[in-house]
């Protein structure tokens, strides 16, 4: 479970960062008074949008943390073979960094008022995130016919289980992304909630990508030795 | 979110609002039914999860019979009995009291107690209901469908909970799982929207210190819940994997009815930490909105500031934090590392500290506090008093040397339903005395108020304290007959009728309750906006109950901490958080 630790942790870290600037150490008993004598411990002057995307990517993070706990657990028992990786992951993961930039170029253009490079960076972050998707069905359609099953080992199993949540979370987004790529389009011009929403489905997309950079390197065994690090650390 | 200018002359400002866009119900259907309307959101999910509360409730009914009568019913059977007791656990834990805590108090009560008209998001909050309400169908689907139920115990063990032999195994479990995947999407939307609000929609003034601690709770609950249930949800989708797909993450290999199985490698032990790393937050997720809440009933109804206000929110997050590194405190006899068993006793003393701390401030406020027994005050009594016995008890299961010889019996039963059965539903129905005025305009009545109480209190130790003598003589948990054993004696067997008795008079006790509800909703004595003369902002509302934004055109500016009781020098014995400072008297209580 050190992963997840590990991740809790820093959560935690924020939190504590953040309630260190609200003044938990005063004593409201003896403060009633105006409201403004106290700046800065108001309700943030964010989005709300913006702070649930962060809660909920606080929450997605203790899901994939969880996922990966549960990996290094499992790989040592006695039955775990690696499997090989298919080629095309890497292809799938050029596109997806190709997606997540498209998106950023999109949010970059938002603040240039440059509505063309907007639709542009949003269509072309869209395709790429559905390559992807399909990219990452060619793999599971590779594996399973070299005669990696989901069942015939546990390392196949997690595979197949972990990229689809990835991608399920990926599917989702392109719902977000799908909407918002849509009343732009529409309008032909973006109002402050469409910035809003470019900037947070390109948040959403490197969050995503971070994910599966991660994933990769876990998935492909190239992390093993920092998790056997960790282990001998904890042990 | 507009800034409203403020101008240091005209001294505060009106918080006019017009950056909040109120979604407004058009028909009787989005009124009522798919409303988001944060307040329409909690009444259903508090009627929802009453609901199949009341399935739970007559589960344990049906389990007390053939525990205290066995042989004597017929219509229950071994598989029937385990399924009773997977169903009652797993809906009284998650289904009803995660369920009615975060979704129906939080739902009602944040907005209201932050100055807000609404959550956040409001569409994602009706989303959040509706996929609970799903759940909840899922789940009690399974009492319908060919095999009946789970009767794996509510914590679905592997291997047994997925193996021919256990109960439920075509379709309980399946469906089981599944119900809880979509409970736990469901809970987050929701989850969102309760954090969220409280970081974004507080209104002027209403800086953190001067939340009321049932927010406090609430919000930690959440946030703690928000990060935990993500467990619970990779351990389920790994098992329905096992299940439906023969993967092996939790199987190791075995012979099935005389049959090698397909399965084979996999960590039984991996999904016990899976588990407990959600079960455990849970416990706290349960607990902390029940500490929030108790504390605003003790101080409201003694008519006392609370006693070490920071404390208490510190206290509140320490619990929160350290909940996390306690977990396998629960798997002390599954055959882990032994030693890991030292240091997590050592977490599970140490998060003693900040729960004692939280009851000696309880009971410092009702030092020479001016106590009002009320029936919330009654049930807060009652809280403080069992949560005191239910800790207690779990001092001797978080010491590995004690908890060995005691797993597995009723020792345990006795404990956690002291500590997060009847101590947390004593708040509840605290709670449902003290709001059901502003929810619904009428009081409860107060004799049939008292009387649940007497009935629920006396009855709750009567049930669960023989329970720790029979856990002590050895008696196993989840057994169906006991049969004849040497180590137990028939005094036993006597002492387990009585407990069936109480528990059947207890158990139809809470229909006067239900009674009293329904009842007052028509005939009971009007309440006016503040019937408790309390100063936390839901009792400062134009309407009673609540209209549509909470607030009339204006927001309420908070200048105030919740808990100005019997303030010396002010006119009345409370002062709302929104009644600006006059200048000249004196201001804040004394510490």
């Amino acid at each position: 479970m050190s992963a997840v630790i590990l991740f809790l942790a820093v959560i935690a870290v924020i939190a504590g960062w953040w309630l260190s600037q609200q003044r938990l150490t005063a004593k409201p008993w003896l403060e009633a008074g105006p409201i403004d004598d106290f700046p800065g411990t108001d309700a943030t002057t964010w989005p709300a949008a913006k702070v649930g995307l962060g809660v909920f990517l606080a929450v997605a993070g203790s899901l994939f943390a969880l996922f990966i706990s549960a990996y290094s657990m499992r790989m040592n028992m006695a039955d775990w073979r690696t499997m090989p990786v298919p080629t095309v992951l890497w292809f799938n993961t050029g596109v997806l960094v190709l997606s997540s930039v498209a998106l950023q170029w999109a949010y970059v253009a938002t603040r240039r008022n440059d509505i063309d490079g907007v639709i542009v960076g949003l269509l072309a972050g869209g395709a790429a995130a559905i390559t992807f998707l399909a990219g990452q069905l060619v793999a599971w359609q590779q594996l399973s016919a070299a005669g990696y099953f989901v069942a015939s080992n546990p390392a196949n199993a997690f595979f197949y289980m972990i990229t689809a949540v990835h991608g399920l979370h990926l599917t989702g987004g392109l719902v977000a992304l799908g909407r918002t790529t849509a009343k732009v389009w529409h309008r032909n011009a973006a109002t402050d909630e469409m910035h809003l929403s470019i900037e947070l489905c390109a948040i959403y997309w490197h969050f995503l990508l971070l994910v599966w950079l991660v994933l990769l390197g876990l998935l492909t065994g190239w992390t093993n030795d920092f998790v056997d690090i960790c282990r001998q650390l904890l042990s | 979110m507009v800034d409203v200018p403020y101008d240091r002359i005209a001294g505060i400002p009106p918080a006019e609002a017009p950056d909040v866009e109120l979604y407004h119900p058009k028909s009787w259907l989005t009124r009522y039914v798919f409303s988001q309307d944060a307040k329409v959101i909690a009444i259903q999910y508090s009627l929802t999860a009453s609901a199949i509360g009341l399935v739970a409730l007559v589960l344990s009914w049906l389990m007390r019979l053939q525990l205290g009568f066995p042989g004597t019913f017929s219509f229950i059977d071994a598989n029937q009995y385990l399924q009773f007791i997977t169903m009652h656990g797993m809906i009284m834990v998650i289904y009803l009291l995660t369920a009615l805590f975060l979704g129906g108090f939080g739902n009602y009560l944040i907005p209201l107690m932050v100055g807000a008209r609404d959550m956040v998001f409001p569409y994602v909050n009706m989303l959040s209901y509706w996929i609970y309400l799903l759940a909840v169908l899922v789940l009690a689907s399974t009492f319908f469908v060919p095999g009946g139920p789970t009767g794996a115990g509510w914590t679905l063990y592997p291997p047994q909970a997925i193996l021919s032999g256990t109960p439920g195994q075509d379709w309980g479990i399946v469906l089981m799982l599944s119900s809880l995947i979509l409970f736990i999407i469901g809970f987050t939307m929701g989850g969102l929207n309760y954090v969220v609000t409280v970081l974004q929609a507080r209104t002027r003034g209403m800086t953190l210190m001067r939340l009321p601690l049932t927010v406090w709770g609430i919000f930690t609950a959440t946030v703690m819940a928000l990060l935990a249930f993500p467990a619970l949800f990779v351990g389920s989708v790994m098992m329905l994997l096992d299940r439906l797909l023969g993967t092996s993450f939790f199987m190791p290999s075995l012979v099935e009815m005389g049959q090698l199985s397909k399965y084979g490698g996999g960590s039984p032990l991996l999904f016990q930490h899976l588990f407990w790393f959600f079960g455990h937050p849970e416990v706290y997720i349960v607990a902390l909105p029940a500490f929030g809440i108790v504390s605003d009933l003790i101080s409201t109804h003694a008519r006392k500031n609370i006693f070490g206000y920071r404390m208490m929110v510190w206290a509140i997050v320490a619990i929160g934090a350290l909940s996390f590194v306690v977990w396998a405190h629960h798997m002390y006899v599954s055959g882990m590392y032994p030693y890991f068993g030292y240091f997590f006793a050592t977490t599970t003393l140490i998060i003693a500290i900040p729960t004692a701390l939280k009851v000696y401030n309880w009971v410092l406020t009702l030092w020479r506090g001016n106590i009002h027994l009320t029936p919330p005050m009654l049930f807060a009594l009652g809280f403080i008093v069992t949560f005191v016995n239910g800790g207690l008890t779990g001092l001797f299961l978080g010491n590995v040397v004690v908890d060995v010889p005691l797993s597995d019996t009723m020792f345990v039963v006795a404990h956690f339903h002291m500590v997060m059965g009847v101590a947390p539903i004593m708040v509840v129905l605290g709670a449902i005395y003290h709001w059901y005025p502003k929810v619904t305009g009428r009081m409860l009545n107060d004799v049939l108020g008292k009387f649940h109480f007497w009935v629920t209190f006396l009855g709750a130790y009567l049930i669960f304290f023989p329970m720790h003598y029979l856990g002590l003589l050895g008696v196993p948990r989840r057994y169906f007959e006991l049969g004849e054993a040497a180590f137990i004696p028939p005094s036993a067997h006597s002492l387990n009728e009585f407990i069936t008795v109480v528990a059947l008079t207890v158990g139809f006790a809470q229909m006067v309750f239900l009674f009293n509800l329904a009842w007052s909703l028509f005939e009971g004595a009007p309440s006016g906006g503040n019937p408790w003369r309390a100063t936390t902002l839901e009792w400062q509302t134009p309407e009673t109950p609540p209209g549509h934004g909470n607030w009339g055109k204006e927001l309420p500016i908070v200048y105030r901490w919740a808990y100005d009781y019997s303030v010396p020098g002010a006119a009345e014995d409370f002062i709302p958080q929104n009644q600006p400072p006059t200048t000249g008297a004196v201001q804040g209580a004394t510490p």
